[in-house]
């Protein structure tokens, strides 16, 4: 009989029967009580990807300029003059969802340990936010906490907050999505793996002491759909301490830069278990660990909470004995806790001794790498699984009225009341502050220097709930060009794949396309993928999620006095449309507003994406052009009123060549307001226009007017509008903050 | 400079001095000042700020060094947390109150030269208008209305916000103060995030100029 069937502890974990019994087979008993909490979260979807691993695979992941790739808590990409630059997205959506300001706060501080725990001293967070509609109450709730929480963790801890994306969507009302994106910057002989090595050495805990706060985050919160009870999960919500974490930064590269440490590892989700688990396994040791000796908030704890507590602002490290005085003296001069709590076997077991007891023995390997995985049963819907969102603009508005309704459009509208209660500047690298470039840029070096790096994160999940493929394709090609329009070209991605229940047929399915389409993608640009993150379950009790890969780039910049802003400058100056346009309405805000939700989008030329790419990266460098920016939502005319208003200046514009060149079947309407990847916005002097048409071909510069005059006057064929530049940019700036008295 | 556990902009600040003259870090335990010209208290969240805005930080041992520095004279610049920690210690006049709006708030804004017969202030021109960056939450100017006249009378408030542009509700529009002999500063927008073209303004500059002109005029030729 299986032992699972007479005892449901493990049900109760979220571990499924025949899981129970794997673990018992791999411990050849029972497991104990302590054994079994371990295992339910090394062994959940959120530790173990266990059914997003196989389909990870397919991602690429190999390039020149690669220095650590995914599997450590961040990526590297190599950036020259013996400098890295690690990345990596991560969620923490539910978390978010049940208590939004310590939610998201904690998972800047998550992303924050991630990049500091390879050596790197983080410079820049970015966020990529998901809301329901701002009409609804609980929305604005946790808008307004997340955005807090966010600006509280990364302005205490002095870095800055330099880009991110919002979009409120009906489907994201239950549950939020809250990503967060950190880079940093380290000397290549810092960069340190997390491996444990060196049987004999200590294993020191660094930070916070250990309370009962996120017991069981991962297995609770991270690895199921939420429900109307998700009130009483506030407990499992961590607390953050920017302030302890400062100095826990500040400790850690100290430490390696002294040459102090033998590896590194952040705790974050499953605490002491995963971490000390995952760097037994990567060094292939053992590792013993005396809870006894943990520091503790709470002095009753016992075995198994100190040992899945997800307290934050703790690290763990290996330390050489004869090093260990040392350590713990530097960590005296920051005000740090290091405790020495255990050391490297050879045994390739994990065991937990509370004083001289031993509470836990379990083999490594089966915690960390046999945790059964699933195959997906990917089964495309016969039924759309979203119902369309509510119609809030008729067919006929005419043109001005439909492009003044989609600045003011939530998804559209400037985001400044957001990252305004960021700190965008702190480190003296921004170049690029929020919505001044279609991507944040960064000097390499702190006080300037000749080079710089751009940073853009994207992903539309409506365009991907209208086609799984295509959308992930897009929020690659969306990434890209925002990072070409710095005249940054990618070294490296990360993604954080948010998703519903992946047990479900159609959930499946959304997920095995997209990351079919991000593989496509990065391959066809030559990217590799070094790090992300996958969240499960995003799923409330009115369905799930739109399906949303978040695709997060980092690219390098020759010459940060070269990078274009979106503002137009100058009277006068040539405004162009770059790259293989084709504007269609499916999937469109347009489309939004009138109420519809299309099934299928037109699939991208990936070749012709990639020239069109280099050739705008190209026309940035050389300096060529005075203002670029992205074609996205909102289409071609938003595009051009964003320019305007950035500029405060308007301009003439009429669409005749485009419509000349996209053919009948697109009407006015659609060249105005249609989306879709390969459209740049560009402005310059006639002889610069003149000069990338000549090196370029007819088909990829198309001249459209000029800029100048107070208002954006605007022609599609029959279609006209004349929109005030101080009209079009009240509706833009003020859509969000009038949500907020 | 001084850096205290949980200081944020004491590396740009620090990178700012360096641009005009020497420049080093403090720690807060120090009590000795290694004989500095002058005194630069940096932005951040000092010790956390958990309590209130600079209000632990003004206990440091440093700050007695600072304290006795700036009343012989030496000059002191606060910037942000350090301008909080200043009117904590009682350094300078005043109080800084949540924003009006009560959320943090990083924002480019102008600011107008009111008094430009000071160490800090000296390579400016009377109602010269400097671009600045301010990111605060804690940042609202406030004295009594009496205490604000006489501010403004003895010629304490060198810098104030420009018409519109106040980002915080502070009284009068008042962006930055003195003491009454002037050697002690404290302002919250962040003059060491304006000193390069490229990452948004070179104005910040004015006051680092400033205060190494004067300090140069004290030495013996």
């Amino acid at each position: 009989m299986s032992p699972g069937a007479t005892d449901t502890r493990h049900r109760e974990l979220g571990l499924t029967d025949a899981e129970y019994d794997a673990i018992v087979e791999r411990l050849e008993r029972e497991p104990g009580d302590l054994e079994l909490a371990v295992f339910s979260l090394m062994w959940s979807e959120h530790c173990a990807y266990k059914h997003s691993k196989k389909l990870l695979r397919k991602l690429p992941t190999q390039g020149p300029r690669v220095v650590m790739g995914p599997g450590e808590n961040a990526g590297a990409v190599d950036v020259g003059d013996g400098l890295a630059v690690a990345f990596k997205v991560e969620s923490h959506n539910h978390p978010s969802a049940v208590e939004p300001f310590q939610g998201a706060a904690t998972g800047v501080g998550g992303i924050l340990r991630d990049v500091f725990a390879v050596g790197a001293r983080p410079i820049a967070i970015l966020d990529s936010l998901r809301f329901g509609e701002l009409d609804s109450a609980r929305s604005r709730y946790l808008l307004e906490h997340a955005v807090a929480g966010i600006g509280h963790y990364g302005n205490s801890i002095g870095v800055a907050t330099v880009g991110g994306e919002i979009y409120f969507e009906g489907p994201y009302e239950q549950n939020c999505l809250i990503n967060a994106m950190c880079l940093g910057v380290a000397p290549q002989d810092r960069l340190t793996r997390s491996a444990a090595a060196g049987v004999g050495n200590h294993l020191v805990l660094l930070g916070a002491r250990t309370g009962r706060d996120g017991i069981g985050g991962a297995s609770v919160l991270a690895s199921a759909e939420l429900d109307a009870e998700d009130e009483s999960k506030r407990p499992s919500v961590q607390i953050g301490d920017p302030f302890e974490e400062s100095k826990l930064l500040e400790c850690c590269l100290e430490l390696l830069d002294a040459g102090l440490l033998a590896s590194l590892q952040d705790l974050g989700a499953a605490g002491l278990s995963s971490s000390s688990s995952e760097m037994a396994s990567k060094g292939e040791v053992g590792l013993d660990i005396d809870v006894s000796r943990v520091p503790l908030r709470e002095a009753d704890m016992e075995p198994f909470e100190i040992m899945i507590s997800e307290s934050q602002e703790r690290m763990l490290c290996v330390v050489e004995p004869g090093k260990l005085s040392a350590v713990l003296a530097l960590c005296d001069r920051w005000d740090v806790r290091a405790t020495e709590i255990g050391e490297v076997t050879d045994t390739r077991r994990l065991r937990v001794f509370s004083g001289d007891e031993l509470v836990g023995d379990m083999p490594v390997e089966a915690l960390v790498d046999d945790c059964p995985l699933y195959d997906l049963e990917p089964e495309k819907p016969s039924e759309p699984i979203y119902s369309p969102p509510p119609r809030v603009i008729e067919d006929d508005a005419s043109p001005g009225q439909t492009l003044l309704a989609l600045l003011g459009s939530s998804n559209v509208a400037s985001k400044r009341w957001a990252f305004e209660q960021y700190d965008s500047i702190v480190g003296s690298r921004t170049v690029r502050r929020p919505e001044g470039a279609d991507a944040a840029v960064l000097t390499l070096e702190p006080d300037g220097g000749s080079r710089a790096l751009g940073v853009s994160i994207d992903g539309n999940g409506r365009r991907v709930a209208c086609d799984p493929y295509s959308g992930a394709v897009e929020a690659v090609l969306e990434c890209a060009s925002n990072l070409a329009c710095v005249g940054a070209e990618p070294l490296g991605l990360t993604n954080c794949l948010n998703f519903g229940n992946p047990e479900k047929p159609h959930i499946a399915w959304q997920l095995t396309q997209a990351v079919q389409g991000l593989a496509d993608a990065c391959e066809a640009l030559g990217i590799p993928v070094v790090g992300g993150n996958v969240s499960l379950y995003n799923e409330g009790g009115e369905g799930p999620i739109y399906p949303t890969p978040v695709v997060g780039m980092v690219g390098e910049i020759p010459d940060p006095e070269r990078v274009a802003g979106v503002a137009f400058l100058e009277e006068g100056e040539q405004i162009a449309l770059l790259g293989p346009f084709r504007p269609s309405l499916a999937g469109s805000e347009l489309e939004k507003l009138r109420g519809g939700l299309s099934e299928g989008l037109p699939q991208a030329d990936l070749a012709l994406h990639r020239d069109h790419l280099a050739r705008v990266r190209e026309a940035v460098r050389g300096g060529a052009v005075s203002s670029a920016h992205d074609v996205s939502e909102g289409g071609l005319a938003c595009a051009l009123a964003e320019c305007c208003i950035a500029g405060g200046i308007g301009a003439r514009v009429d669409l005749a060549p485009l419509l000349a060149r996209l053919g009948t079947a697109v009407t006015p309407e659609i060249a105005l307001f249609g989306e879709g990847p390969g459209g740049v916005v560009v402005s310059g002097s006639l002889e610069a226009m003149e000069g990338l048409a000549e090196n370029s071909g007819a088909d990829w510069l198309i001249r459209l007017g000029e800029v100048g005059g107070e208002a954006l006057e605007l022609t599609a064929g029959v279609a006209t509008l004349s929109l005030p530049v101080e009209e079009a940019k009240t509706a833009y700036e003020q859509a969000l903050p009038g949500r907020f008295s | 400079m001084i850096r205290f556990p949980g200081s944020c902009d004491e590396v740009d600040a620090l990178g700012a001095c360096r641009r005009f003259a020497d420049a080093e870090l403090l720690w807060h335990g120090d009590r000795d000042l290694r004989a500095a010209d002058a005194i630069v208290i940096p932005g951040g969240f000092s010790y956390g700020d958990y309590l209130r805005a600079g209000a632990i930080a003004r206990f440091s041992p440093v700050m007695e060094a600072v304290r006795e520095f700036a009343l012989s004279g030496g000059p002191v610049l606060g910037i942000c947390n350090g301008f909080q920690v200043l009117c904590e210690a009682g350094l300078l006049p005043g109080a800084l109150l949540p924003n009006v709006g009560l959320r943090f708030v990083c924002r480019q804004v102008e600011l107008v030269v009111e008094n430009p017969n000071t160490p800090f202030t000296r390579a400016c021109a009377e109602g010269d208008v400097l671009s600045v960056p301010v990111k605060h939450t804690t940042g609202r100017y406030y004295a009594p209305e009496e205490a604000l006249d006489e501010l403004e009378s003895n010629g304490q408030v060198l810098l104030h916000y420009a018409e519109g542009q106040n980002p915080n509700g502070s009284a009068r529009d008042i962006a930055g103060v003195s003491n009454s002999q002037k050697n002690v500063f404290g302002l919250m927008p962040h003059p060491e995030h304006a000193v390069d073209p490229l990452t948004g303004s070179a104005d910040g500059g004015k006051l680092f100029e400033s205060l190494v002109a004067h300090v140069d005029a004290l030495q013996p030729a």
